[in-house]
Formats: C-alpha cells, structure tokens, sequence
C-alpha cells in the first residue's frame, strides 16, 4: 500500500501523471478513472475542459453562497456608513475613536434614502467582488509555493498544450503497480512519476 | 455538429449565415497558439516601433508629472478655470478617460454574460486600456481639487476635526463608483491572466522571469478542480461589473444631471452617457487594436470579423448618441423652458459653436460610414474614423461642461473659458501615461487570453470526434 515500498526510489512518491494530447483523451481518462474508484486525483489542463469537472465529479462549489453573503454585508455597511456619518449624532469613541454627525444641507431629511442608493449599490459590488476573488483563491489554496505538479520540469506543458492525469499516492486504492497498469491501460502519450 | 471547410484561409467572412467565421485562423494546435500569441512577448527585443512610441509616450508622461508637479506648487491659478467655469479640463478630461475606461469591462462583462465568443480575442488588452484610462481618469478630480494634499478628505476616514463626507452629493457617489470600477476591473483583468502568467512562468527561459511571472502566477497549475471554481467566480464577476459599468457612468452623468444648471439638469444624462462611453471605449479598443495586431503578428486571433464587429458596435452607440443630441434638442424644445431653450440654441450657434460642430461631425456623422462594409474592412479607414470619434468624444464632454457653465442664467455672470497651455500639455500628458502603462503592458503581459482562446477552439470540444455522451454537455 505504501507508496516507500518501492525498493529502488529514494524520494517518496506523491502521484503519478498519465499525459494526453487531446480533450477527449483526458476526458474519457477522467471518467474511467473515477469509475475505478479512485477520489484522490486531478486534471491539469491549458483551459477549462468543457464538462471535465462532471466526469471527475467535482462537487459543484460553495463560492456563489458565499459571495451573496459578502455582497449582503457591502450592503449593510454601506448603510451603515451613511447613516452614521451623516445622520446620527452617535458616539462610538467606547469602540472605535469617532462620532457620528448630523449633517444638515439644504433642508434635506437626514436619511435621505434616494441619495443613499448609488454609494449602497458600488459597495456591495466591490465587497462581493473582492469576496468573489479571494474565496476563489482560499478554496483553490492558492497562491501556493510549492507543489510535486509544478516541481517536475516534464510537466511544464500543462499550461500550454497537454492534458495531465494525476492519481495522489495518498489514494486510499493507490497500489503503485496497479495504478501504473491501470494509467497505462488509458493509453497515454507518457506516465511520469511525480517526487513529493 | 460539423465544420464546413473554410475556403479562404486568410479570413472568411461569407455572407451565408450558416457558416460561422472561425475565431481563430490557421491554427489547429494548442501549443501553436501559444507560441505564436507570445511570440512577440518572448523575442529578446520588441520591434524598433514599439521604442520609437515607448520613447514619445515617456516624454509625454513626464511633462505630464512635471505639470501635476507646477500645478502643486503654484495653484489652479495655471490653469484656465476661472468663475463661472470652475470646472475646465480636468473634469472635461476625466469624464473623456472614464468613458474610455468603459469598453474593456462592457467586452469583458456584458458579451461574455451573452456568451459572445468573438470577445475572448480583444478581452484583455481592451481591460487593460480600461484600467489605464480610469487611472488617467482618476488623477484629473484629484489635481482639481486645489489642494491636493487634502485629496484624503474625499474619503470617509476619521479625522481630528470628526468631519465626515456628504454622501447626498452626486461628487462622492463618483469617488465610490470610480473606486469600485477600478478595483473590480484590476481584479477581473487579474483573474483573467493568472492562467496566462503560470504559461509565461512555465515557458520562460531565465530564473529572473521565471519567478517574476511565478509571483503573479500565484502557482497556478491548471488543477480542473481549481478551473471549477475559477469559472464560476469569473461567471460571478461578470454579472457583477456589468451592472457596475452601466452604473459608474450613470453616477458620473449625475455630477451634472443633478445640478440645477440648464443643459445639465435633464433625466436622458444616465442613458445618453453610458452610450458615449461604449461608444468612445470601442473606438480606442480598435484604434489600438488595428496597430497592435499589425506589430504583435496577432492577425490570425484578431481577425476582420472581430474589427468589423467592433464597427458594427460603433456604429450602433454613435447613432444612439446622435439620437441623444437630438432629443435633447427636442425636449429643450417641448419643455418651453426658456433657459433651457437657450442653452441648446446657445451650444449650436454661441461662442462655442465651433466645438459643438467638430462633436456632431466627429460623432454622428463620422460613424455613419460604418453601414459600408467596404469601410469596415478597410483597417485604414476605421482606424482614421475612431480617432476622429475619440476627438468627438472629448468635444461632447467639453461642449456639455463648458458651454452650461460658461452661459447660465443671468447674463452678468457669463464668462469665456480659455485653456492654458498648461491645461492643454496636462492632457496631452495624460495620452503618454495611458501609453506608457499601455506599451509596458503589451511588453510584459500576455497581450490576448491565452487559455480561453484555447477553449473557443473546435479542438477544445471534447465530444467533436465521438458525438456526444450525453450528461456531460449540460
């Protein structure tokens, strides 16, 4: 089952890659290798293959729920901001050092509702964007310094023109000789073992 | 679905509706797209033009700071602003930059909504313009403000004197609606080239590059997983900053709409705006288009079916913006409100006739051309046309801010605007920090996006060869 097992390899290994040169090589690849059971695996590919993420079986993402709830809190501090700093004389120095001001100009109403909507509405743009962006980039793991799929010069066509399958040795169902035969069985233009 | 043959390999552009033009030609590879995109990106040195026009722009920028510089220390008294026209080119320029800045998210926000594939050829490099003109945009209310070190003041940051900004002013709905497109277009152009920047990484040839494009790259390795979420928070951008690039216009079209002043205060400002500003953005978008694709070899992915689009779009928002002259005129007209009468007859035929003639020849007539297919083919002819546009353009926003503040109400208070020299060098400087920032760009940066031009290819279906399976074509 360990990956160490491997008498001749002094690094462990962490996966091995199956590369293709076409879409439907690494998509029908990715169904068969969900089919044989294995979870702990990925595709790395120039651009997002269409349908790829449904045959590997990728659960449809949270970012969107998330991102509602960044846009909600925009709102809410938008609202908030407006109404503080121009209709409420309220001293918040107990949390933070300022005080709220009734700014009155030409007779209109405090809350005034209308002129609060464009400063309501970019806020919640921006937060949701800046949510939008950086959950992205929380749920990837990303920016991420070191990974064995970067590590391996014969990989670096991943983001050109190939399309790689890599099954992670810490697959429960990983064998190292059965998932060599069962790569190869996908026929592949070359399978590289990837050093952790 | 089956591809019939493409005849003419240069481009095609039948006139037989079932024959969609390809978006890419002469290329059946994956790795050809690349190399070719970055060809110019990857040469040891760009082409003798590009040093050429990297030198003008430079010196253009720096009489730019130098200017912004002279200002700071000397006043607003250098310029020509004067009372009644307190708002000269600064704001004249700065609503010109910001209309620009509208075609990059509209192409990259709004066509990708409506799944218009011809957009992922001109995406980037017109966000990128997007980014530089709001940049250019954004220094012009910040210098006008007088007192520049107190720009702070536009933001609701707490200070000593517990003095907050007035948030029912149309002037700070602009710092919220400027702030929030800038941020949300540096972040979709960001997002959109991270894929791109890991190729450069991948592809780079000395440790320098390869770390500097590694540090942007963030360590992407195209992970499908990762594409998973990246598609769906590149979907939820769009449908974010498409409503943001119909409202920043609106809210800058309310610094007039909402005064009293007549020629200002009409309800058409919102719409009639936003139309400019799409119409002025494609015009830039090709007038850099048309030489960027001749230099950086880029013909075979900008392809004249992506110009003759771009006309087409021309043509549709400059003869809205007519439409706009025009009934302003008319409801000038049908209000029988006599200053507003005033101000319309005032634009045609008073001391600023002449700049309301160059707009309406550069902007309703110029356009018009545009019904010719023989004109939107001819690179030579559309480019001349969207310069003569961005020249209308720039006269809308000075006819608009000057000749309402020059001629109001009572006729004891009207004035004569006059530029400096220093207000005409500042924006001229204000080209060479767009083309400056432009030219590092189409250096530095991949100048097309790489990855989804890839996926626009009928090689990137994966069910082309074997049908379809169904399930997975959702």
């Amino acid at each position: 089952m360990s990956p160490s097992t491997q008498t001749n390899e002094t690094t462990p290994l962490w996966g091995l890659a199956a590369q293709f040169s076409s879409t439907a090589a690494i998509y029908k690849a990715a169904a068969k290798t969900r089919e044989a059971g294995y979870r702990w695996f990925d595709c790395h590919v120039p651009f997002p293959v269409h349908g790829l993420d449904k045959a590997m079986g990728v659960q449809f993402t949270i970012l969107p729920i998330l991102v509602f709830f960044a846009g909600m809190t925009g709102l809410c501090v938008a609202i908030f901001l407006q109404v503080f700093t121009n209709s409420l004389e309220l001293n918040l120095w107990a949390i933070v050092p300022v005080v709220g001001y009734q700014f009155e100009v030409s007779g209109k109403p405090l809350v005034s509702a209308p002129a609060f909507v464009p400063v309501a509405f970019e806020l919640t743009v921006l937060f949701s964007a800046l949510a939008t962006v950086s959950l992205m980039l929380v749920l990837n793991k990303l920016p991420c310094l070191y990974h064995p799929v970067l590590k391996s010069p014969k990989m670096k066509r991943i983001t050109d023109d190939r399309f790689v399958l890599v099954i992670e040795a810490c697959d429960p169902k990983f064998a190292r000789s059965t998932a060599q035969a069962f790569l190869e069985s996908l026929d592949p233009e070359r399978i590289v073992e990837l050093e952790a | 679905m089956t591809t019939l043959p493409i005849d003419n390999p240069i481009d095609e552009l039948s006139d037989d509706p079932r024959q969609r033009a390809p978006l890419v030609l002469n290329h059946h590879e994956f790795g050809t797209v690349t190399a070719e995109i970055l060809r110019a990106n990857e040469a040891k040195k760009p082409p003798m033009a590009w040093y050429i026009a990297f030198v003008i722009s430079f010196s253009l920028m720096s009489s730019l700071g130098l200017l912004v510089g002279y200002l700071v220390v000397t006043g607003v008294g250098v310029w020509g602003n004067n009372n009644p026209v307190m708002w000269g080119f600064p704001i004249v320029n700065f609503v010109f930059w910001v209309g620009i800045g509208h075609a990059g998210t509209l192409i990259s926000a709004i066509l990708f909504l409506f799944r218009q594939k011809w957009r992922t050829s001109i995406n980037r490099f017109a966000e990128a313009m997007t980014i530089f003109a709001v940049i250019c945009a954004g220094l012009f209310p910040g210098i006008h403000i007088g007192r520049v070190w107190l720009a702070y003041w536009l933001f609701p940051i707490p200070n000593q004197m517990d003095l907050w900004p007035q948030f029912r002013s149309p002037l700070l709905w602009d710092v919220f609606a400027v702030g929030t497109y800038f941020t949300v277009s540096l972040l979709f152009w960001y997002v959109g080239m991270i894929p791109d920047l890991a190729t450069l990484r991948d592809r780079a040839t000395n440790q320098v590059k390869a770390i500097a494009y590694g540090f942007f790259a963030l360590g992407w390795r195209g992970s499908m997983r990762h594409w998973h979420r990246y598609e769906r928070a590149y979907l939820l951008l769009a449908a974010l900053a498409t409503p943001l690039v119909l409202s920043v216009h609106s809210v800058v079209s309310f610094d007039f709409a909402v005064s009293q002043l007549p020629g200002w205060h009409t309800t058409i400002f919102p719409p009639y705006f936003v139309a400019g500003a799409i119409f002025s953005g494609f015009a830039m978008v090709l007038s850099l288009a048309i030489p960027a694709r001749e230099l950086w070899g880029l013909k075979n992915f900008i392809t004249m079916r992506h110009i003759e689009n771009m006309c087409k779009v021309v043509l549709l928002t400059g003869s809205m913006v007519g439409y706009a002259y025009g009934m302003e005129f008319f409801m000038a007209w049908y209000s029988g409100e006599v200053y507003e009468s005033f101000a319309f007859i005032n634009r045609a035929f008073g001391q600023y006739a002449w700049a309301y003639w160059i707009m309406v020849s550069c902007n309703v007539i110029c356009p018009q051309l545009f019904w010719f297919k023989a004109v939107r083919r001819n690179v030579w002819v559309i480019f001349i046309i969207t310069l003569f546009v961005n020249l209308g353009m720039w006269f809308e926003r000075f006819v608009i801010t000057v000749t309402s503040l020059a001629n109001d109400f009572l006729p004891s208070s009207w004035g004569w605007f006059q530029p400096t020299w220093v207000d005409v060098m500042t924006f001229v400087g204000s080209f060479g920090l767009f083309m400056t920032l432009f030219l590092l760009f189409i250096r530095f940066l991949p100048v097309l996006a790489i990855a989804e031009i890839k996926g626009v290819m009928p090689e990137a279906d994966p069910h082309a060869h074997h049908g379809h399976d169904g399930e997975a074509d959702a």
